[in-house]
C-alpha cells in the first residue's frame, strides 16, 4: 500500500518531537539539582511511545511520504525494544550521574534525541531518511560521550568516537552516492527494483562495498573495531551501557533496510564480505577478551564477538536467518545493558571498581547481586537455560541448514573460548579471596533496575519463544 | 567538455585525500575535522554530478541535507575539541593515548 | 556555452592588470627610506602590544559554533521559496514548524547562557 502525507503514520515521531520541545523548555526553568521532573517526563514519554507502538503491532505494511517512509512489523518491534531498553538504561543512570556532575537536563534530552534518530532509522525507506536518522543518532551520542566535561578520558574517547563515526558516515554516504548514480533513485524500493532487473554493475558494486565497510565501522566489527574498546572504556559507564546496547538494535534495522531490502537481489555480492567480517570479529573479539583485566574493556571485546555472531546470522540471507539475527541483537542489547549495569553497580560516589579482580568477595558481601551477575555472565556465554543460549542456537541452526557448516563449527569453537573469560568473572566473585569489601553505594532505583534486568534474562530464557515470535512475525514467518 | 567521469574522478581523489589525511595525520585534531568535512564534500560532488547527469533533483536535495548536517557535525566536533583542550591543554593527536589495553 | 564567460575573463584580466600596475608604479616611482621605526607595525602610535598571531579566546569558538548551526539551517529557506507559490498554505505551515523548532533551540541556548560573554 502506498500513501502520501499520511501524518497518522508518524504519530510516535511527532509525539516524541513535541515531548522533546516541552522537556527542553521545562528543564530550563528547573532549579532542582536532581532533575526529578525532567526524569519523570522523559520516562513518561517513553511509556507513551511504548503504548503507541504496542497498539500498532500487527498493522499492515504501509509505504508513505512518496516512498520515503515505511511502517511495518519490523519497524514496530524494533522500536518497542528500543523504548524498553532505553527506559531501563535511564534507571541505571540515575544515581551514577548524580554523583558525577552529570545530572543535567542534557543527559535526558540527548538520550531522547538519539531515540528519535533510531526511530527514524528503523522506519526509513530511502537512503536520505536513513542518513538523517543515522546522523541524529550519532551526533547525540558524540555529545553524550563528551558530557562529562571534567574528565580527560571521556573527552579523549569522544574525539575518537567523533572521528570514527564521521569516517563511517562518510563511507556509507559515498556508497549511497554511487548507488544513486547507478540506479537514479534514492528510494530503497526503486533501488531493489533496479537491481532485480539489471545486473549490479561496476558502480553498484563499488557502492555496495563502501556501504558494507561503513556498516562494519558503525558496528565495530573486525577489522574496523579499533575504536570500540577505547570508547566503551573512556565514556562514563552509564553512557557506555546505553551506547553499547540500544543503538545496535537501530543499526540492525538499518542493515536490514540497506542490505536485505535494497540489495536483496545481489545477496551473493555482500554475503561473502559480511561472512569474513563476522568470522574475524568472533575470533578476534573472543581471543582478545581473554587477556582483559578491565571489566569495561572485557565487555567491549565481548561486544565485538557478539556483533560477529549477529552478523553470522545475517549471512545466509533467508527471512528465517534475519529473524534469528534480530532475536540475537535484541537479546544482546538486554544482556550487555545488564553487563555494564554491573560496572555501574560497582561504583561509589567518587570511585569506580572496574577491574575484574575488584569483584572479589562479592559472593560473600552481596550474595544476591553476585548471583544476578553470574546470570548475566553465563547468559552472555550462551549456556542454557538463560536467554543468551536461544538466539545463538537459532543462528547456528540457520548457518548449518544453509550450508555454512565449517563457519558454524569455527563460531561454536570460539564461543567455547568465550566461556573461559565469562566464567573467570564468576570465579572471581565466588572463589577468589577478598582483600576488602568494595564500598558500593548504589541507589534503590539502580538495584531494582538491575534485578529486573537480570531476572528477565532468566525468565525470558525459560520462555524462549516470548521475544522470538515477535521477530518471526516481523519477517512474516508466523501464520 | 567536462563529462561525468571527470567529476567522479575528482570526487574519488578528494575522498582519498580525506581518508589519507585521517590515517596519516598525527598532528592536530582540527585537521581530522577538516578531513571529515572534505569527505562529505567529495560525496556532494558525486551527488551533484549524478543529479545533473540523470536530470533528477533528488541528488541535489540530498546535498542540501548533507550540507546542513555537516554544519551540525562540525559544531559538535569543535565543541568536543574545546572540551578536550580544556582538559589536556593540547589537541595533539599523538597525545590521545590515555586509553589503551 | 563556455564563450559566454569571455566578458568575465576580460573583466578579471583588466582588474588584475590594473591592480598590479598601480602596485608597480608605487614600488618603482615612490621614494623609499627604510628606517627601523617605519618597518615596525603601527598601532595607534603605541608600541605593538603582542604578536598578531595569538590564540583566540575560546568564547569566539562558542559563538562561531552557535552561529554556524543557525546560519546553515536557514539554507532550507531557499528551495522553499522557489516552490512556495505551488504549495501555498501547506508550505507556510511546514516552514512554520521548522522555524518553530529552531526557535525552541534558540530559547534553549539563550536561557542556558551560551550567548553571554562573561
Amino acid at each position: 500500500m502506498n500513501e502520501s502525507m499520511n501524518f497518522s503514520l508518524i504519530t510516535s515521531e511527532i509525539f516524541l518531537l513535541c515531548a522533546l520541545c516541552v522537556i527542553m523548555i521545562v528543564d530550563l526553568f528547573q532549579r532542582d539539582k536532581e532533575r526529578v521532573l525532567t526524569f519523570t517526563l522523559t520516562q513518561a514519554s517513553l511509556i507513551v511511545l511504548f503504548v503507541l507502538g504496542f497498539n500498532s503491532l500487527g498493522a499492515e505494511r504501509i509505504i508513505s511520504f512518496d516512498g520515503h517512509w515505511v511502517t511495518d512489523e519490523l519497524a514496530t518491534v524494533l522500536k518497542l525494544s528500543i523504548y524498553a531498553i532505553t527506559f531501563l538504561a535511564l534507571f541505571y543512570a540515575r544515581s551514577f550521574i548524580s554523583h558525577r556532575n552529570l545530572m543535567r537536563g542534557e543527559y535526558y534530552l540527548l538520550t531522547l534525541f538519539s531515540v528519535l534518530g533510531m526511530m527514524i532509522m528503523v522506519s526509513a525507506n530511502s537512503f536520505l531518511v536513513v542518513y538523517l536518522g543515522l546522523e541524529l543518532l550519532s551526533l547525540s551520542l558524540y555529545a553524550l560521550v563528551a558530557l562529562q566535561r571534567d574528565s580527560s578520558v571521556a573527552s579523549e574517547s569522544a574525539v575518537k568516537y567523533f572521528v570514527m563515526g564521521g569516517l563511517a558516515s562518510g563511507f556509507i554516504l559515498y556508497g549511497v552516492s554511487l548507488i544513486y548514480g547507478a540506479t537514479g533513485s534514492l528510494l530503497i524500493a526503486d533501488v531493489a527494483k533496479h537491481f532485480s532487473e539489471n545486473s549490479i554493475g561496476l558502480v553498484g558494486q563499488f557502492g555496495l562495498v563502501f556501504i558494507v565497510i561503513g556498516l562494519s565501522f558503525k558496528f565495530g566489527a573486525v577489522p574496523f573495531h579499533m575504536w570500540l574498546p577505547d570508547i566503551y572504556h573512556g565514556a562514563p559507564s552509564s553512557i557506555t551501557a546505553f551506547i553499547a546496547s540500544v543503538p545496535k538494535i537501530a543499526a540492525f534495522g538499518m542493515t536490514m533496510r540497506l542490505l536485505s531490502e535494497a540489495f536483496g537481489q545481489s545477496i551473493s555480492q555482500w554475503a561473502s564480505m559480511i561472512l569474513i567480517v563476522a568470522l574475524l570479529s568472533v575470533i578476534l573479539g573472543n581471543v582478545i577478551a581473554v587477556s582483559q583485566n578491565n571489566l569495561k574493556r572485557l565487555l567491549a571485546y565481548s561486544a565485538i564477538a557478539h556483533i560477529g555472531y549477529f552478523l553470522l546470522g545475517v549471512v545466509p540471507g533467508t527471512q528465517e536467518s534475519f529473524s534469528a539475527a534480530m532475536y540475537y541483537i535484541i537479546v544482546y542489547a538486554l544482556m550487555t545493558l545488564a553487563g555494564f549495569g554491573i560496572v555501574i553497580f560497582m561504583s561509589s560516589e567518587n570511585k569506580e571498581y572496574q577491574k575484574v579482580t575488584d569483584l572479589r568477595g562479592l559472593g560473600r558481601y552481596h550474595p544476591w547481586y553476585a548471583l544476578l551477575f553470574s546470570i548475566v555472565m553465563i547468559s552472555m556465554a550462551g549456556i542454557p537455560p538463560f536467554i543468551g543460549f536461544w538466539p545463538k542456537l537459532e543462528i547456528f541452526r540457520n548457518l548449518i541448514i544453509n550450508g555454512y557448516v565449517v563457519e558454524a563449527i569455527v563460531a561454536i569453537a570460539f564461543s567455547v573460548v568465550g566461556l573461559f573469560y565469562y566464567l573467570r568473572v564468576v570465579k572471581e566473585m565466588y572463589f577468589a579471596e577478598a582483600v576488602d569489601a568494595p564500598e558500593i553505594s548504589s541507589s534503590r532505583s539502580l538495584k531494582i533496575a538491575i534485578s529486573v534486568n537480570c531476572l528477565l534474562l532468566l525468565f525470558l530464557g525459560l520462555l524462549p519463544d516470548s521475544i522470538y515470535q515477535y521477530c518471526l512475525t516481523a519477517f512474516n514467518l508466523m501464520g | 567538455m567536462i563529462g561525468l567521469t571527470d567529476y567522479l574522478i575528482l570526487s574519488a581523489i578528494l575522498f582519498s585525500i580525506s581518508i589519507a589525511g585521517i590515517i596519516i595525520n598525527r598532528k592536530n585534531v582540527i585537521t581530522l575535522l577538516m578531513c571529515i568535512e572534505l569527505m562529505l564534500l567529495a560525496v556532494n560532488t558525486n551527488f551533484i554530478a549524478f543529479a545533473h547527469y540523470l536530470e533528477d533533483t533528488a541528488g541535489q536535495v540530498f546535498v542540501f541535507f548533507i550540507l546542513t548536517v555537516a554544519a551540525a557535525e562540525a559544531a559538535i566536533g569543535l565543541a568536543i575539541i574545546v572540551v578536550l583542550f580544556r582538559n589536556r591543554a593540547t589537541i595533539d593527536v599523538e597525545q590521545l593515548n590515555q586509553l589503551k589495553g | 556555452m563556455l564563450e559566454n564567460y569571455l566578458p568575465i575573463l576580460v573583466f578579471v584580466a583588466i582588474g588584475l592588470g590594473f591592480g598590479v600596475f598601480l602596485e608597480l608604479v608605487g614600488y618603482f616611482a615612490a621614494p623609499r627610506k627604510d628606517v627601523e621605526d617605519k618597518l615596525l607595525p603601527f598601532e595607534c602610535g603605541f608600541d605593538a602590544f603582542e604578536d598578531a598571531r595569538h590564540k583566540f579566546d575560546v568564547r569566539f569558538y562558542l559563538v562561531a559554533i552557535l552561529f554556524i548551526i543557525f546560519d546553515l539551517e536557514v539554507a532550507f529557506l531557499f528551495p522553499w521559496a522557489v516552490v512556495f507559490k505551488e504549495l501555498s498554505w501547506f508550505a507556510i505551515g511546514a516552514m512554520g514548524v521548522f522555524l518553530g523548532l529552531l526557535v525552541v533551540g534558540f530559547i534553549y541556548e539563550w536561557k542556558k547562557g551560551a550567548l553571554e560573554w562573561e
